[in-house]
């Protein structure tokens, strides 16, 4: 199945993927080879097959509220490239 | 003599817990017959001064008095997809790892990421006296099927160092194989365990999903994912799960299922099982002396008294399409946690907000494999696509189980190769996203049914002009939480076709 240049670029963006413009042409082919595969099951009939998420799962187990020991502010923040004041660092993301 | 190395890790942590060998002279030679063969390039990362400290303390339990736990002073080798609390964690992704010194993207496995806790699994290897002696390279983020999608450069395997040793676990099975350790974890989302393990000679389990925690695996597909064991037998693999199994407060798909006594269930008879043959697994692109060998391992177990039954699992021919759209669909939405805040590689522009800073990190820190895949599960989750692509696989899906449990309902288990093919030469697929999917044909569905699997050696490829000699596996499958009945059937196909024990590699 074809797939556009434009589709490519939009799904890229979902993603948060800045493809440098020679990897763009690349992905257009492969994805479009694999969606050409995987639309063979466009002959199966499931219009009465219940959907499945998960397999073998038996249950959601709870457990009581109760606060237990859990990662210290440091050892959660050890692996940041940028922390600050006890958080994560991140670009701004709103106009001044 | 045999080296202490090529023992079964029943018989090693038996010889340590006589005090015949110390747990440091074991870990001692397990580390430098890693050292001897860095060329297979299976570790990304030797954890030598946390493993002798590990054999240490269990030299001075023994010494005290103490009792020892199933693994003690056993080397045990873990993929890179596992947390670490004292060892990198880079899943062969350089996303995971600080930026190089020219700032251009990321640099080496020993810049990777420092996770603040361990694995529930690896945190049970270490409470049952395991040595871990290092982190195993792998497919990155355990997508592949020949380990050539690793950040770092492949591995290689120890039958013939041109070729593949699998994927994605391949470091772990090429490890285990040589006996640089003589078991370890690996993870299994498609086939990343029966596979490896099939192309490097040893055996390989995928668990039940559920049956083991996936706590501090990092996730790909997640309703897929199972963290399971390779060992050079059967039995030492039942050793580890039993071991690394088990619910797990941590992991609320792990199953409060007991744990089965899969060690013991090496020494039943198979007398009696029923063993259903998938003719579809033995069609059009299956090496002809793989499917003489896995008949010739099925014709020995029913000499030996096991019934079996041709068994129809009539949606296998769908399962790649099903598991590419699944997977893919899990992975673009488990990989969204890379984004270069919490941990490992972080490229920032001096000009420049939030998305530019995630577009451009991601971008430099995943390779073209990632890429596509998250490109390919963004896009069968995206508006207008969803019901064409992965409502559609999810129903297929439901059908791939159902075949399972109509075969099932008739039989105790299942007999099928494990890969179609021995194993490949590097560069031989690479350039066809495709082509490698194929290799996954026959571990797929059972990785969507979430059953149990499992690969063991059932004999050798003749070496012929064009390859020398290469291991072939054979793949059992069970219903969900029956790992019990492939321990008995293995080691009843161990006893049949390797009697003298397992065929090493060339040294």
């Amino acid at each position: 199945m074809a797939i556009t240049r434009e589709t490519v670029l939009h799904v890229a963006k979902l993603a948060r993927l800045e493809l440098e413009d020679s990897e763009i042409d690349r992905m257009q082919k492969d994805l479009g080879n694999i969606l050409e595969y995987v639309n063979s099951l466009a002959e199966l009939d499931t219009a009465s097959v219940a959907e499945t998420t998960q397999v073998a799962v038996l249950g959601a187990p709870l457990r009581p509220d109760q606060v237990e020991p859990s990662l210290s502010n440091e050892a959660a923040l050890s692996g940041a490239p940028r922390s600050v004041s006890g958080g994560f660092a991140v670009p701004a993301f709103v106009e001044e | 003599m045999t080296d202490v190395l090529d023992l079964p890790i029943v018989a090693q942590a038996a010889q340590v817990a006589r005090g015949e060998i110390s747990a440091v002279a074991l870990t001692e030679r397990a580390l430098s017959r890693v050292e001897a063969k860095t060329n297979l390039h299976a570790f990304l990362h030797v954890a030598r001064d946390a493993a002798l400290a590990a054999a240490a303390k269990v030299d001075r339990k023994r010494a005290q008095g103490e009792p020892l736990g199933p693994l003690a002073g056993v080397p045990i080798a873990i993929k890179d997809a596992l947390c670490t609390s004292d060892a990198p964690t880079t899943c062969a992704s350089k996303i995971l790892t600080r930026r190089n010194a020219e700032g251009s993207g990321g640099s080496t496995p020993e810049a990777g990421w420092r996770p603040p806790f361990d694995a529930t699994v690896v945190a049970r290897l270490r409470a049952a006296d395991a040595v871990l002696i290092g982190k195993t390279n792998m497919d990155e983020f355990a997508m592949g099927s020949s380990g050539e999608n690793s950040a770092f450069g492949p591995m290689r395997n120890p039958w013939d160092l041109t070729r593949t040793a699998g994927g994605s676990s391949g470091g772990s099975a090429a490890a285990v194989s040589a006996g640089l350790a003589a078991g370890a974890l690996g993870s299994d989302t498609g086939g990343s365990i029966r596979q490896p393990a099939a192309l490097c000679g040893i055996v390989g389990v995928k668990p039940t999903y559920g049956r083991v925690s996936r706590y501090g695996l990092v996730a790909f597909a997640s309703s897929l994912d199972q963290v399971g064991p390779f060992a050079r037998d059967a039995r030492s693999a039942a050793r580890i799960l039993e071991v690394i199994s088990g619910v797990d407060a941590h992991d609320s798909t792990s199953a409060d299922v007991p744990v089965g006594a899969y060690e013991a269930a090496c020494d039943r008879p198979v007398k009696g099982l029923r063993i259903g043959i998938p003719e579809e697994y033995f069609g059009e692109g299956l090496d002809p002396g793989i499917a003489s060998s896995v008949r010739a391992a099925v014709s020995a177990l029913e000499k030996e008294g096991c019934t079996v039954h041709p068994v129809a699992l009539p949606h296998t021919r769908h399962g790649i399409a099903t598991y590419y759209i699944v997977a893919t669909a899990e992975a673009s939405s488990n990989l969204a946690r890379f984004d270069g805040v919490r941990f490992g590689l972080r490229m920032e522009p001096a000009r420049g907000d939030l998305q530019t800073m995630y577009g451009k990190t991601r971008n430099s820190g995943f390779g073209p494999e990632v890429k596509r895949r998250i490109l390919l599960g963004t896009y069968v989750l995206s508006s207008g696509y969803y019901d064409a692509y992965y409502r559609k696989a999810q129903r297929a899906r439901t059908l791939i189980k159902q075949d399972f449990d109509r075969a099932f309902q008739t039989v105790d288990a299942i007999a099928a190769p494990t890969s179609p093919s021995p194993a490949f030469k590097l560069g031989e697929k690479v350039d066809d996203p495709l082509a490698m999917y194929l290799a996954d044909i026959y571990t797929l569905p059972a990785s969507l049914a979430g059953i149990a699997g499992l690969s063991v050696p059932c004999g050798m490829l003749a070496a012929s002009a064009t390859q020398p000699a290469l291991p072939v596996g054979l793949q059992l499958l069970a219903p969900a939480f029956e790992e019990e009945r492939l321990f008995t059937l293995a080691s009843a196909v161990e006893r049949l076709t390797a009697p003298g024990g397992p065929a090493l590699p060339p040294a």
